[in-house]
């Protein structure tokens, strides 16, 4: 209430981090019978496949390429084997709907492709060829986010960067990956710091920590005290400081502007665990293949951190951390608070999967939603400042308008309002809903617009080409006459 | 293998809290001045609390069946609390069918014409303390003299199932007028008069005085208010601006002229202004959603109970005050919002302040 | 007495004139501007759907009521929503369930590319040379039907798009 915070709102979630703490991260554990990649695990179009079924594929090796739309990503073999399929499978998503996806068998060898066996020192080359390298590598922003690392990074170029601000404050309970990603790999998260500060020429680079992470802080504030410029800032914990939005104002006590970027502040933020892929890209020439994700829960077994390749199945992940110890209520990809549930436990980890929770009904706490009483936690606990009762009261009717008259294009989806509302309502749906059906509804429209417009152009045309037929027409009974008229002459 | 659980959309987790046990934490902050009002008031007075209770509790049953909606919703706690918050603003010695009328009235009309909880305009215990006030101005206005008990004043329980149950009026000497009954009465005799004869400050604060069931006692209500503000269950805006308000006003008024306006201690400790301040303007249903939007109204109220309270018809003002502030909530809600992150107050987006890198360079 | 009745007659008189005058100078055009706005709305493909040779003289049904606001399918909920707020209809008093609209897809199977759907469609919404196999783009596709017609093959199918997670969003959560 009378935090220090120069944030507004927020809340104080039970962490829960202590159970996937005890353990360092696990790294190389045994390779599942089937990697399965969706082509779609950025925030663009998806990627287009480069191999066929029965292809061998090495280690590494570009499987499918952002050719289409520059939000896309490429996407790499995580391992040696075979593509066995290339099909839809039930994506990593609520709707349990199909995507596409690469099927490989891993031949077990881990063969890797050809790498460039003397890696050019990153330094001296250019900031926009290291973009490229950064684009090539297929990263994304791993905090969950995943939109193309390389976009951003040539997004920020086109601005004077002040300050390049590293998330690694992980203000979600439960998960602790980017934790232990600072105090197991803090040199290489600084160095790829420095890196990132080349490619943007930043004039400063700070990398903001939850207080709640006093390990990771030491880890870091050692591993950059050879380089004056990297500061290490304790933010405080409190959720949703690792949303950028939120975290910026933490860190610099300025508003990105609605609708803008933080590149509009001279203010570029990436994820730690993007940093990390960044510098592993740039200076071992390995591009995206894996991640560290958090496999915790009460219903997990032995919850830890595991380094997994992309394509994963969850199931196997699960296996490797001691199987289920009892039926989950909610089973998840990310955290608590914004992760998504998943249909099934055979779909596969991602490049933005943060997390696996497996949690039982009381951490859940999801109770029956009863009316509003307008208590106003919701408007108290707003990170953003809109007034989610209202939002959610005019969603319920269909009246979208009425909801962004209150915020609703503001909403960021945080759910800090839905974890405080004493009536359980799922606020967070209601916004979901009216967001979605705006799109939808915008979509249609744009639709409508189009094929209007596809209408008119077919009309003039089949009116051009009827009268160019009646022009052709005329002339060849105007020659047939002329001719006639010739040799009348004659 | 989960098609069992709900498709539900983030987020996963939600704190301890509960509808059920914010209702039940406010009337647990209300049971010592209830438990005071039974001491200095007698049987009569626990009688009435009974009856007023267990009608809204009924009334809200009897609504809920006829809605054809569950009627686990009675766990919530409202009723009882509407019951319970009706039942304290009644005169202690008031008649059986005045607590059933009011709680009726509360439920039926204050709450559920409206579409039920979290949906009425008004407060329901005061639209109902207000509908009683003007159908049945004796019986709402004869107050009864401090007898604790187990005093010999007391009424036996006898006396008091009598005096609740029996339809003849109260005898003379059992009754008499609050201090702001007396000011509105005064006529010319001037206020600071009356103040330095009828009123005693301490008496006013710890609640030994003529006054309804369970507001006399401002300090224990306020203890009360303190517990719901360390919970969090209310927020200090609107109790703090509604007293600062009246405070100064009243102060204002006071040191202008003193023999016709009564000094802020007296506004401050008498007619329940503090059930009005932490409990009744409080509600959340009826009082604004945003923090500034309280202010706003807890100064509207101060300056409205002012008001009516020196130059309005009736003594008491607060369920009047409160109804209109009330009427005003949707307009409040509608005009005041929190700045949006990124945005100025008017709603527009803040300036870009980085430079683009070609300019940089020039 | 007298004064009142005269000042109550007299104000009755002057307003009914200014009345009566104003009625006469500020009459609206008797053009119905509604079917205008509602034309404007309407896909505009004349494709038919809705039981009237074109989208003018639907827009003219609309406006007189003689047609439903959910007679255009490939308008979809949209053009009700705005047609509704024109017409001043209340969405759930509507009986009429709209249908969900619809798009074209050509079994490749049995096309033998004859490129007459090609030539009914008003959108130029199916691509495809002589003797290929024709696609739609649903982008493009109204929904309206001439190329199922058109088809001599039968091969034609009309059918709501399948979700996507690219179009899939939360749907309401149930009311509490």
């Amino acid at each position: 209430m009378f935090g220090f915070s120069k944030n507004k709102g927020g809340v104080h979630p039970e962490e829960h981090k202590a159970p996937s703490s005890t353990r360092p991260i696990l790294t190389n554990i045994p390779l599942p019978a089937k990697l399965l990649l969706p082509l779609s695990q950025h925030a663009g179009a998806d990627a287009t496949p480069l191999v066929k079924v029965g292809d061998t594929v090495a280690k590494g090796q570009l499987i499918a390429a952002a050719l289409r739309g520059n939000l896309s990503a490429n996407l790499h073999a995580p391992t040696s084997g075979i593509i066995t399929d290339i099909k839809p499978i039930v994506a990593p998503h609520p709707s349990g709907l199909p995507t596409n996806a690469l099927i490989i068998e891993p031949d077990g060898e881990e063969r890797w492709r050809e790498q460039e066996s003397l890696p050019i020192d990153p330094l001296t080359l250019s900031p926009d060829e290291l973009a490229s390298k950064v684009e090539q590598a297929g990263i994304v922003g791993m905090g969950g986010a995943i939109f193309p690392a390389a976009v951003k990074l040539r997004q920020g170029r086109r601005f004077e960067i002040k300050t390049f601000l590293i998330n690694g404050s992980e203000c979600e309970p439960y998960l602790t990956a980017d934790d232990f990603l600072m105090q197991e790999r803090a040199e290489d998260i600084v160095d790829g710091a420095r890196l990132v500060r080349y490619i943007l020429e930043a004039y400063r680079v700070v990398i903001a920590i939850e207080n709640n992470k006093p390990q990771a802080i030491a880890a870091l504030e050692k591993a950059a005290a050879p380089y004056g410029s990297i500061e290490i800032v304790a933010v405080p914990a409190l959720y949703p400081t690792g949303s950028a939005k939120q975290l910026i104002q933490a860190v610099t006590g300025q508003e990105v502007p609605a609708g803008g970027r933080s590149n509009d502040l001279g203010i570029l933020v990436h994820n730690v665990a993007t940093v990390y892929a960044i510098q592993q890209a740039l200076r071992y020439d390995r591009p995206l293949i894996s991640r560290i994700t958090t496999v915790t829960g009460a219903c997990v077994s032995q919850p830890q951190n595991v380094e997994a390749l992309l394509g994963t199945p969850v199931s196997h992940l699960i296996d490797i951390c001691g199987g289920l110890k009892s039926e989950p209520n909610r089973l998840l990809l990310g955290g608590p608070m914004m992760g998504q549930i998943i249909p099934s436990l055979d779909v596969p980890i991602t490049k933005g999967t943060t997390g696996i929770l497996a949690l039982n009904k009381r951490e859940v706490n999801q109770q029956v939603p009863a009316p509003c009483i307008r208590c106003g936690r919701c408007v108290d606990t707003c990170p953003m400042g809109l007034v989610p009762l209202e939002m959610a009261k005019h969603s319920r009717t269909d009246d979208f308008e009425g909801a962004q008259a209150f915020g609703l294009n503001d909403c960021i989806l945080c759910g800090s309002c839905s974890y405080v509302c004493p009536s359980h309502i799922p606020l967070v749906q209601y916004f979901e809903f009216a967001k979605g059906s705006l799109k939808l509804r915008k979509a249609s429209e744009q639709k409508l617009e189009y094929t209007k417009q596809l209408t008119s152009m077919r009309g003039e045309r089949m009116e051009k080409e009827a009268a160019e037929a009646a022009a052709k027409k005329a002339a060849k009974k105007n020659k047939r006459k002329s001719r006639s008229s010739e040799t009348v002459d004659n | 293998m989960n098609s069992s659980i709900p498709l539900r959309a983030s987020p996963h987790a939600h704190d301890s809290s509960h509808v059920n046990s914010i209702m039940f934490m406010v009337c647990v902050a209300l049971t010592p001045a209830t438990l005071f009002g039974f001491y200095i008031f007698g049987w009569p007075a626990v009688f009435l609390w009974i009856i007023t209770i267990a009608a809204a509790v009924a009334f809200e049953a009897v609504c809920l069946a006829a809605q054809q909606q569950p009627l686990y919703r009675l766990k919530d706690n409202s009723a009882l609390l509407t019951g319970w918050l009706l039942a304290m603003t009644l005169p202690p010695w008031a008649p059986w069918w005045i607590g059933i009328v009011g709680s009726g009235f509360a439920i039926s009309v204050g709450k559920q014409l409206f579409g039920g909880i979290g949906q009425n305009l008004f407060n329901p215990a005061m639209l109902a303390r207000v509908a009683l006030l003007v159908s049945f101005p004796m019986q709402m206005t004869t107050w009864a003299n401090v007898n604790p008990l187990f005093s010999t004043n007391a009424p036996s329980l006898l006396e008091s199932l009598q005096i609740v149950f029996g339809f003849q009026p109260l005898a003379d000497g059992v009754t008499g007028a609050t201090i702001l009954g007396q000011i509105k009465a005064s006529g010319d005799v001037p206020v600071s008069e009356l103040v330095a004869t009828e009123f005693s400050l301490q008496q006013a604060f710890f609640g030994f005085t003529r006054g309804s069931l369970a507001e006399t006692s401002e300090f224990l209500i306020f203890l009360g208010g303190l517990f719901l503000l360390y919970f969090r269950i209310i927020s200090w805006h609107i109790p703090l601006s509604m007293l600062l308000t009246l405070t100064l006003v009243s102060g204002i008024f006071y040191s202008y002229d003193s023999a016709q306006y009564a000094a802020p201690w007296v506004n401050l400790t008498s007619g329940g202004i503090m059930l009005g301040a932490f409990f009744i303007a409080t509600d959340y249903v009826t009082s604004p959603s945003t923090s500034a939007g309280k202010l706003l109204f807890g100064f509207g109220c101060g300056l409205l109970i002012f008001a009516i309270r020196a130059w309005g018809g009736f003594p008491e003002a607060i369920g009047f005050a409160v109804l209109m502030m009330n009427a005003l909530t949707p307009l409040i809600d509608r005009s005041i919002k929190p700045r949006i992150y990124g945005r100025s107050h008017t709603g527009k987006p803040l300036p870009a302040t980085a430079t683009p890198r070609s300019q940089q360079r020039q | 007495m007298f004064m009142a009745i005269f000042v109550l007659t007299s104000m009755g008189l002057v307003l009914g004139t200014l009345l009566g005058i104003a009625a006469k100078y500020l009459a609206v055009d008797e053009g119905n501007p509604v079917v205008k706005e509602i034309e404007s709305l309407l896909p505009n493909s004349q494709c038919g759907q809705c039981g009237f040779p074109g989208c003018g003289p639907a827009a003219e049904a609309i406006a007189e009521g003689k047609a439903d606001i959910t007679c255009c399918p490939p308008g979809g909920q949209l053009l009700v929503e705005k047609l509704a707020a024109i017409m001043d209809i209340d969405l759930s008093t509507l009986e009429a369930q709209f249908t969900l609209p619809v798009v074209a897809t050509i079994d490749g199977a049995t096309c033998t590319g004859c490129t007459k759907c090609y030539k009914a469609c008003p959108t130029d919404a199916i691509v495809g040379a002589n003797k290929q196999m024709h696609i739609v783009i649903s982008k493009a596709c109204t929904g309206c039907s001439r190329c199922k017609e058109a088809c001599p093959e039968d091969c034609i199918t009309m059918a709501p798009e399948v979700a996507s997670i690219g179009t899939w969003h939360w749907p309401k959560p149930e009311a509490a």
